[in-house]
């Protein structure tokens, strides 16, 4: 059942990518706006839900099966990738985190309305650092109420419910988290800042003022430590990296086309460029065997908290996101190269434009040097077995 | 060796109450403790007991509490645990 699913979500995702997401790209990159038509068509195709559970009424595919639907939607339009793969890390730790009955229906709402997940883990103050926060759950008679400046919600305006971290009481030291679920009606957003960037531009990633409050289970048990370690970092780095891989497959395919329409003017004859492709492809199965191995373990070690809460396996996911992320940037410049002055225009089928701000965005959006500076962190004391 | 090990964590877990407030089974990082100073922990625990932590040891759990860390160190340097 979950195979058929997984086919059904891989072809939905190559459909939906081709013929909705691509069209618009361009346009929803110029003029910075959400990719509303793409994201209707993944709601209308029910893709939202896949990651939900078959009893509660999702698809119960793997993180690995989504990757590879993120990959395919990213060779089109990264924004419309990038939207979806954040969506999916939300609705993981859901998914594995979120055991309450009023989490449980939710994820049947998910599966019902199609319902899409913002993620609200940065805040004013704090530098930078999701493992930290400023502001507090309060509780009372069954309720929760928290209010939090987040410098940025990436898609808020269109999401219909935030995870948010925040200290489990107004008692608790910074780092002592919780996640919790804000969803309208008790959710209000209000914007306090723009999103006019290099890259990246369809996901709308306003800073926001957030004011929510609900009932108390809305409120995840597992302390956000255990979420981020288990679910969160790790799937976030397998679907931003399948991103960027995506990327990186539409760069190697306009140069790869390139090569070909200019070997077909000069037959017999190795160009400079096909010998660059050639060289490029060497890079490129870097990055692929990277990226689906990464995803394959997750897959493999889902059930096992031993091996997802050890350092070996955060040190191992964290230099796969910087890995890929530097590797996009090589990737897409040496295909600017190798089309030159086509992958230069902006008017040409080889134009790179969009696909290297895009790429440059892979290294900064969520910063190298924080996760370099973990890991050497934990080098410290992590030995290989 | 819970002196001892409280007397690290004093220096090394950098929390926002006194660790004589806490009571051995405490959760350090309800307490505060970030895993950026847990590394610090391990390392002067390391260098203290005169023993490596092993990868199977490198998780959260394991320094969740000073009784936690009392049964992990215990059973590194093979004494019984206090």
């Amino acid at each position: 059942m979950t195979s058929n699913a997984a086919d059904r979500l891989a072809a939905e995702a190559a459909r939906i990518g081709e013929e909705v997401a691509g069209p618009a790209a361009d346009e929803v990159d110029r003029k910075a706006r959400f990719p509303s038509e793409a994201m209707e068509a993944l709601r209308s195709a029910q893709l939202l839900s896949v990651l939900v559970p078959t009893d509660l009424g999702g698809d119960g595919v793997s993180v690995g099966e989504v990757a590879e639907a993120v990959n395919l939607l990213a060779r089109h339009c990264g924004s419309t990738a990038m939207v979806y793969a954040m969506h999916q890390m939300q609705v993981a730790c859901l998914v594995r985190h979120g055991r309450t009955e009023v989490l449980r229906d939710y994820q049947r709402a998910i599966v019902d309305r199609q319902l899409l997940l913002a993620s609200a883990t940065t805040e004013l103050g704090v530098g930078g650092d999701i493992r930290s926060s400023v502001c507090a759950v309060e509780r009372r008679g069954g309720r929760f109420t928290l209010e939090k400046k987040a410098p940025v919600i990436s898609y808020g305006e269109s999401a219909d419910g935030v995870l948010a971290t925040a200290r489990r009481s107004p008692d608790s030291p910074p780092s002592d988290q919780v996640l919790v679920l804000c969803t309208a009606p008790g959710l209000a957003l209000e914007a306090t800042s723009g999103w006019d960037t290099f890259g990246f531009r369809g996901t709308c990633s306003l800073g926001f003022s957030l004011k929510a409050e609900g009932d108390e289970r809305q409120v995840l048990d597992d302390p956000f430590a255990d979420i981020a370690s288990r679910t969160m970092l790790p799937v976030s780095h397998i679907l931003w990296s399948s991103v960027w891989l995506g990327l990186a497959t539409a760069a190697v395919d306009r140069a790869r086309r390139y090569v070909r329409t200019e070997a077909r003017k000069n037959p017999g004859v190795t160009s400079p460029a096909a010998v660059r492709l050639s060289e490029l492809m060497t890079v490129y199965q870097q990055m692929e065997a990277l990226v689906h191995g990464a995803a394959a373990t997750y897959d493999e070690v889902y059930d096992d908290l031993e091996i997802l809460s050890g350092m070996g396996f955060a040190i191992a996911l964290n230099g796969l996101k910087v890995s890929t992320s530097t590797l996009v940037v090589d990737i897409v410049g040496t295909a600017l190269t190798i089309c030159g002055i086509a992958g230069y225009r902006e008017d040409s089928p080889y134009s790179m434009g969009r696909l290297l701000r895009d790429a440059y965005g892979a290294a900064v959006m969520v910063n190298n040097d924080r996760i370099i500076a973990n890991n050497a962190q934990m080098l410290m004391v992590h030995k290989e077995d | 060796m819970e002196a001892e090990i409280r007397g690290i964590l004093s220096e090394h877990a950098r929390l926002p109450v006194d660790m004589g407030d806490l009571d051995n089974e405490a959760d350090l990082y309800q307490a505060g403790m970030t895993s950026h100073a847990s590394v610090s922990v391990m390392l002067a625990l390391e260098d203290a007991f005169d023993i490596e932590f092993p990868e199977s040891m490198l998780r959260k759990s394991t320094f969740e509490s000073v009784s936690a860390i009392s049964g992990a160190l215990s059973s590194l340097v093979g004494a019984p645990a206090e």
